[in-house]
């Protein structure tokens, strides 16, 4: 690995290598709206599931109409838009745990990043074009 | 990506096996991670059969026979042989401990015995710790204070105040923690591990410190705090029984809190 190769050859002091580049002094807001995301995903999730559950057998002017009603709307534009956020963020923990070199971290963090938002958008806009 | 394998001239091969002595009614196997750097091979592990009867009740009991009566080339750090220096930490039966503090009667069958995980190896069971020291060193483990104690006498305390450092002092920096964290074995060259941030904690509880938005300011890192995902390893393994995933929780939260 080449991470291990450094370690082995470079003179730096251990106290120069573990300070590094400092502080990035974040990380306090990822990891709070990761929880805060969560726990909004708790009960809007399961309002999801039953909801889709009670619509099994509607037709598809049922369906539409279910989701054009305003407030059906908001709470899935609300579950669209936390669970792809939600996504993103632990995607990117995951991605730091486990990715060493940092260019192909940042590549993956950038990549889930856009997908999320592609996905988010065009799922967003589906209900828009039913309910408005 | 993380390495989940070994590399070649890691892996293990079996060793010696060194029988007990004739005679010896109760007999226990001690299986021992061994690796000598001057001679070029793989690592192996040497089987020690102990009479427990001519043997103290410990771990590092057993340890100091084998180097004494058995195999002097047998390399181990130790102290104190009472659980308060923290030199005999090593993985046994599975779990990072103290070996002076590890019963040999609460391990079933064969004792296995091997260096700290995922550090990298001076000889035999001493694991080199120095990357752990300096990260130690980095959060400045000393009390910050701009205001000059009172003249004559100590900088004082109520007792809640110094019940909060409870929990937190005890700790003899072993390291079984550390080294016990997943976290830490993928990222240990940027986050910190549960050993040294619950002294960094250690320091932000305490009420005489003045430092304690530096010292968060230093922590405040994706890497260096965030790394740790309460796997909860760390307080399972301490010999101290001390909760390190707590105090790594009361930094998150005096974080969260601090931002309004």
């Amino acid at each position: 690995m080449a991470e291990d190769q450094v370690r082995t050859t470079t003179l730096r002091t251990p106290l120069g290598r573990v300070r590094g580049l400092g502080s990035a002094k974040s990380g306090v807001r990822h990891w709070w709206v990761q929880r805060v995301t969560s726990a909004a995903l708790l009960p809007l999730t399961l309002w999801f599931v039953i909801s889709a559950a009670l619509l099994a057998g509607a037709t598809h002017a049922e369906t539409v109409a279910w989701i054009a009603r305003p407030w059906n709307a908001v709470l899935l534009l609300l579950t669209i838009g936390l669970s792809f956020y939600h996504t993103a963020l632990g995607a990117q923990v995951i991605f730091e745990d486990y990715i060493n070199q940092e260019w192909l971290r940042m590549a993956y963090i950038l990549g889930v990043k856009a997908l999320c938002w592609l996905l988010g958008l065009a799922a967003a806009l589906a209900v828009l074009r039913i309910a408005v | 990506m993380a390495t989940f394998t070994l590399p070649r001239n890691s892996t293990i091969q079996p060793g010696k096996t060194y029988k007990a002595p004739p005679g010896a009614k109760n007999v226990k196997a001690f299986r021992i991670y061994r690796w000598d750097p001057d001679s070029g091979e793989n690592p192996r592990t040497d089987t020690y059969e102990i009479d427990l009867d001519q043997c103290g009740p410990m771990v590092l009991d057993a340890l100091i026979k084998i180097k004494n009566e058995v195999d002097s080339t047998l390399t181990f750090r130790r102290s104190c042989r009472e659980g308060i220096c923290g030199s005999c930490s090593m993985n046994i039966d599975g779990l990072n401990t103290l070996a002076c503090l590890k019963p040999i009667e609460d391990v079933k069958g064969e004792v296995r015995i091997y260096p700290l995980p995922h550090m990298p190896v001076v000889k035999d069971l001493v694991p080199d710790l120095s990357q752990l020291y300096a990260q130690l060193r980095s959060i400045e483990p000393w009390l910050k204070a701009d205001t000059p104690p009172p003249p004559d006498a100590e900088r004082r305390q109520s007792r809640e105040e110094r019940a909060r450092l409870d929990g937190l002092w005890e700790c003899i920096l072993c390291f079984c923690c550390s080294t016990a964290c997943p976290s830490y074995w993928w990222n240990g060259d940027r986050y910190l591990g549960p050993a040294v941030l619950l002294q960094a904690y250690r320091w932000i509880a305490d009420s005489r410190d003045e430092h304690t938005g530096e010292r968060l300011d230093q922590l405040e890192d994706p890497f260096r705090l965030y790394r740790c995902h309460t796997i909860m390893n760390c307080t399972r393994t301490c010999p101290k029984g001390l909760n390190p995933a707590a105090a790594i929780g009361k930094i998150k939260q005096l974080l969260v809190e601090r931002q309004g």
